[in-house]
């Protein structure tokens, strides 16, 4: 990533330091106009020039982020939501790497290829969003037992495609595992070992696991 | 990426009198556009949003076989439609050829169709190449491993899209919409080599036009068609060579056949003497090494891609040996 970009990131950050300190009643009211804008049925041409706040379904619930047009949702999620989502990470920052990836509708994208506001409505879900309390999801739990990660920083780009291919497909063989996790890059090396975290979670979800 | 304004259309009336005013430009699926703007090859002052325009998002096979794909469907929509998969598979492996899970998910069909070059000195910010309204195509001197061999100057990028070559040996014409209202090009003419067009483009489309949809007429007759691509990187990457082939096969011989290259020039790359070489029994080695030959006739590498010749030639062989066992 460029310093360009680093910086880009920080300001972002900043910036939503300063709205949480002083717009609080100004978000709330453009929040009311926002929920009315994406309900008028009127075949309008909608705009959107500056910061606004949108709700974005994370999880399965609710969640206000104050965005520009040129937030990307791995910055809406990392920086702009509260408590902050940081378990997506930023790496690369131009989609070739995997790191930042979350399920839209079910389908695995990566989060800094994406504008938030073009998000708003879909059902995104996270790495946060995989276990249930203290207990791991399959995924989860297989990544831990074949010791599927070394440094861990592509882990939840990794659980997020394994997790998208799975609910889709959870007899995957092990070509369509290879396949579907080709857009997410381990520095450490530990393919091998994810691909047999991947098998095993295939197995135990096809014997009904959650 | 600077600021924008993000603009949203309802009806294509609209999003086309939205682009054509200038300092706009279209988001589809996005797979393209963030990655100019993060790296400001591309400051717009509106971005256009396609994805509430409505009927751009199907599938659609008439009575007759032919196929409708709208500009809007994404990559995978694409590759795992069953009607796609059985009647074109050429397209079916373009589509599923392309980048990662994460990219076919979110890019389109158009936004495949319209993305920019690959080439290095077009994407780095600081080196402002004849694509970016400079004065020199840096590759030419530069390092070019993965510029064009064939119908290259005073560019020399080599055109990124799988679907492209797909739809070239489908007869595919698209469907553009602008400012002007509606009109048809057929593949073949939509493209255009940086000699003949305007070198900052890669495309005929004008001001404010986008692509609306793809059609594909119907294949009469016992067809084979796939597409087979070579990979610097095998996980995920841009073709350094991609061949895409469609055989009509009666009675055991090759009567009719198409073959386009991506990878290699700055357009989908069809010879009509390498597709008439194939015409003749169904399995003749000779016959592939022959197409091959007239695929790379005329073929000018510049210092690092010479590899590319042998590479074209052995990915024709491959393809066609696949189609024809």
């Amino acid at each position: 990533m460029t310093e360009r970009r680093v910086e880009e990131e920080r300001r972002g950050f900043s910036r939503r330091a300063f709205l949480q300190g002083a717009g609080g009643v100004a978000a709330a009211s453009s929040l009311t106009e926002a929920v009315h804008a994406a309900q008028d049925p009127a075949s309008e041409v909608q705009r959107m020039r500056g910061p606004e706040e949108v709700e974005l379904r994370v999880n399965g619930g609710t969640l206000p982020a104050t965005v520009e047009p040129r937030t990307t949702l791995l910055d809406a999620l990392r920086h702009r939501v509260d408590p902050p989502l940081t378990g997506t990470k930023l790496v690369c920052g131009e989609g070739a790497c995997g790191a930042c990836t979350v399920l839209v509708d079910g389908r695995p994208m990566y989060a800094c290829m994406l504008l938030a506001a073009d998000v708003v409505g879909r059902e995104i879900r996270t790495v946060e969003g995989l276990a249930d309390g203290d207990g791991l999801s399959p995924v989860q739990e297989a990544f831990c037992e074949k010791d599927g990660l070394m440094c861990g920083f592509c882990t939840p780009g990794f659980l997020m495609s394994a997790t998208g291919l799975l609910e889709r497909k959870p007899d995957a063989d092990a070509e369509e595992v290879r396949r579907a996790l080709s857009g997410n890059f381990c520095r450490c090396g530990t393919q091998p070992h994810i691909f047999e975290a991947v098998a095993e979670a295939g197995r135990r979800l096809r014997e009904g696991g959650r | 990426m600077k600021s924008f304004e993000l603009v949203r259309p309802r009806t294509l009336d609209q999003a086309v009198t939205e682009l054509a005013a200038g300092g706009a430009m279209p988001l589809a699926g996005g797979q393209d556009l963030l990655g100019e703007l993060k790296e400001h090859l591309a400051d717009p002052e509106r971005v256009v949003d396609l994805k509430r325009l409505e009927g751009l998002d199907g599938i659609d096979v008439d009575g007759e076989g032919n196929l409708t794909v709208g500009a809007l469907v994404t990559l995978t929509a694409l590759e795992e439609d069953p009607r796609v998969r059985e009647r074109f598979p050429v397209l079916a492996e373009a589509a599923a050829s392309v980048g990662s899970v994460q990219i076919r998910n979110a890019g389109t069909v158009g936004g495949n169709l319209c993305q920019r070059p690959r080439c290095w000195y077009y994407r780095t910010e600081d080196t402002p190449c004849l694509k970016r309204g400079g004065t020199e195509c840096f590759s030419y001197a530069g390092k070019s491993k993965y510029n064009a061999i064939l119908g290259g100057g005073p560019s020399y990028i080599v055109h990124p899209s799988d679907v492209a070559p797909a739809l070239r040996v489908l007869d595919a014409e698209l469907e553009l919409r602008g400012p002007g209202g509606e009109r048809r090009v057929p593949v073949a003419d939509f493209f255009t080599l940086p000699s003949e067009g305007d070198v900052l483009k890669e495309n005929v489309l004008e001001p404010g036009e986008i692509v609306t949809r793809v059609r594909v007429p119907a294949l009469r007759g016992t067809w084979r068609s796939g597409y087979e691509k070579f990979r610097e990187r095998d996980s995920y990457d841009w073709a350094l060579a991609s061949v895409a082939a469609a055989l009509r096969v009666d009675a055991g011989r090759v009567v009719e056949a198409r073959l386009c290259m991506g990878g290699v020039a700055p357009i989908p790359w069809r010879v009509a003497k390498a597709e008439q070489a194939l015409l003749g029994p169904l399995r003749d080695e000779s016959a592939w090494t022959a197409a091959g030959r007239e695929m790379v006739r005329g073929a000018e590498p510049l210092e690092h891609n010479g590899y590319k010749v042998p590479l074209a030639r052995a990915m024709i062989v491959k393809t066609l040996r696949r189609l024809t066992t």
